[in-house]
C-alpha cells in the first residue's frame, strides 16, 4: 500500500485521502502526519475524504486520534468533504467525534482555518 | 368424472344458456343490493355480462386454461376497480357469490335433479372465484397502501433553501426510523449539493416528542455536523418543551429556537448576514409648469 501524500500549502498540511484505507495505511498516515507536523510547524490540517466511500469504526477513530495528535502539537484539525452516507454510517455507530471540526468541502475547511488563526492572533497568541 | 356428473353439468350449462337474461338482472340487482343508497354506476350491467359470457366460456372449455384465465383476468379487474372505488370487502364478494344466488332460483324453478346435483358443482366452482376475487381484492388493496405510504414519505420531507447557505427541513408528522432515514439522507445530500452550512430542522409539524423521536432528530444534528453543517432546531411549542424537559432529554450544544422566524434570524447572523428595516424615505415628484 502506497502512503497517503501529505502537501503543504503556506501553513497548512493538506492530506488527501483517495479511496479506502487499510489499517496499516492509516497507522503510517498518523506518524508520517505527525513528523510533518513538528517538522514544518504547521498551523493547520486538512484532511479531505471526499473519495472515501466506506468507513469504519477503526477510520472513525484515526480522525479523533489525528485531530487530538495536532492540537497536542498546535495545529487545529478540519475533516472536510464527508460524505452523507459516511455521516450517518458514524452516527449509527455512535462516534460523534466531538472535538473534530468539520466542514463541507475544502475551501470552506481553509476558510475556517484562517478565521481560526485571525482570532488567535487577535488575541495576542 | 361419472357419467351422471356429466349429464348434470350440461343440464346446468343448458339452464344458464337458456335463462341468461334472467339470471343476470336478478345478478345484478343482488350485487347492488349492498349499495344501495350510494352512487353507483350503471356499467355494472355491462361488467358482470362480461364476466358472465367469461363465466360461460370457461365452463365449455373445462381443460382448456383459456377461458378459465380471461374469467380471472376480468374478475381480478373487477376487485381491483372496486378496491381503488373504496367497496368494501363484503361488497365484492357479493358481486361473485350473488350469482350462486341468481342460479339457484333458475335452477329451483326448473325443479330437475340433474339441475340440483348439477348446481352442487357450480357452486364450487363459483366459491373458488369468491375466494380469488377476495384475494386480487385483497392484494389490489395492500398495493394501495404500499402506494400511499411510499408518496406519504415523499410528500412529507421536502428539504427548501431559505437563503443562501441556509436551508430549512419542516418537519410534519410523527418521526419514525424510516421517516428520520429518509429526512436524514435527503438533508445531507442537499447539505453537499448546495454547499449550504447551516440547516433548520423545524419540529412545528410534529405532534409529539419522545426519547425515540429526540434520538432520530439528534443523530440527523450529529450526521449533519460531522459533514461540516450546523443545525439549529426550532418550532418546539411550549408542551414540547416543557415534555423534553421532564423526560430528560438531553439536546447538549445543539441550538434550539421556538420558531423558524427566530432560527432564520439565527442563522443569518451567524452567517454573516445583516438584516436592516428599510428608512422609510418619501420621494415628492412634481412636474413644473412651463
Amino acid at each position: 500500500m502506497d502512503r497517503v501524500p501529505i502537501l503543504k500549502i503556506g501553513d497548512i498540511l493538506l492530506v488527501s485521502i483517495q479511496g479506502d484505507l487499510d489499517d496499516q495505511a492509516v497507522l503510517t498516515l498518523q506518524e508520517d502526519l505527525a513528523e510533518r507536523v513538528v517538522a514544518t510547524s504547521a498551523a493547520g490540517v486538512i484532511i479531505d475524504i471526499t473519495a472515501v466511500e466506506i468507513v469504519d469504526s477503526f477510520v472513525g477513530r484515526m480522525l479523533s486520534t489525528i485531530a487530538g495528535m495536532s492540537r497536542m502539537l498546535d495545529a487545529e484539525t478540519i475533516v472536510v468533504g464527508m460524505r452523507p452516507a459516511v455521516a450517518i454510517t458514524l452516527v449509527e455507530l455512535g462516534l460523534s467525534l466531538g472535538g473534530l471540526r468539520t466542514a463541507l468541502d475544502l475551501e470552506k475547511g481553509i476558510a475556517l482555518l484562517s478565521r481560526h488563526s485571525a482570532a488567535f492572533s487577535a488575541a495576542g497568541l | 368424472m361419472t357419467v351422471q356428473d356429466n349429464t348434470s353439468r350440461h343440464h346446468v350449462e343448458g339452464l344458464l344458456r337458456a335463462n341468461e337474461e334472467r339470471i343476470l338482472t336478478r345478478w345484478v340487482e343482488i350485487s347492488n343490493e349492498p349499495l344501495r343508497g350510494r352512487a353507483v354506476e350503471v356499467g355494472t350491467l355491462e361488467e358482470l355480462r362480461e364476466i358472465y359470457h367469461a363465466f360461460l366460456r370457461s365452463l365449455d372449455g373445462a381443460d382448456g386454461a383459456d377461458g378459465a384465465s380471461e374469467l380471472r383476468g376480468l374478475l381480478a379487474e373487477l376487485s381491483r376497480s372496486r378496491a381503488r372505488r373504496g367497496f368494501t370487502p363484503r361488497e365484492t364478494a357479493v358481486a361473485v357469490f350473488g350469482l350462486k344466488e341468481a342460479i339457484y332460483e333458475v335452477v329451483e324453478a326448473d325443479g330437475d335433479v340433474d339441475g340440483l346435483r348439477g348446481f352442487i358443482w357450480l357452486s364450487r366452482t363459483i366459491d373458488d372465484l369468491g375466494l380469488y376475487t377476495f384475494e386480487s381484492f385483497s392484494t389490489a388493496r395492500e398495493k394501495i397502501i404500499i402506494d400511499q405510504t411510499e408518496q406519504l414519505l415523499e410528500l412529507s420531507t421536502p428539504v427548501v433553501k431559505l437563503w443562501d447557505g441556509i436551508l430549512a427541513v419542516p418537519l410534519v408528522g410523527t418521526l419514525d426510523s424510516a421517516r428520520t432515514q429518509v429526512v436524514m439522507e435527503k438533508l445531507l445530500q442537499t447539505l453537499v449539493d448546495t454547499g449550504s452550512e447551516y440547516a433548520v430542522i423545524d419540529i412545528t409539524g410534529v405532534p409529539a416528542v419522545d426519547t425515540e423521536v429526540a434520538q432520530h432528530l439528534l443523530k440527523t444534528v450529529m450526521a449533519a455536523r460531522l459533514m461540516g453543517a450546523s443545525c439549529v432546531i426550532s418550532g418546539i411549542r411550549p408542551q414540547i418543551a416543557h415534555t423534553i424537559v421532564t423526560l430528560g432529554i438531553e439536546f447538549g450544544d445543539i441550538v434550539t429556537k421556538a420558531t423558524l422566524a427566530d432560527a432564520l434570524a439565527y442563522t443569518l447572523k451567524q452567517s454573516g448576514v445583516e438584516v436592516a428595516s428599510r428608512k422609510r424615505t418619501r420621494v415628492a415628484v412634481r412636474a413644473e409648469e412651463a
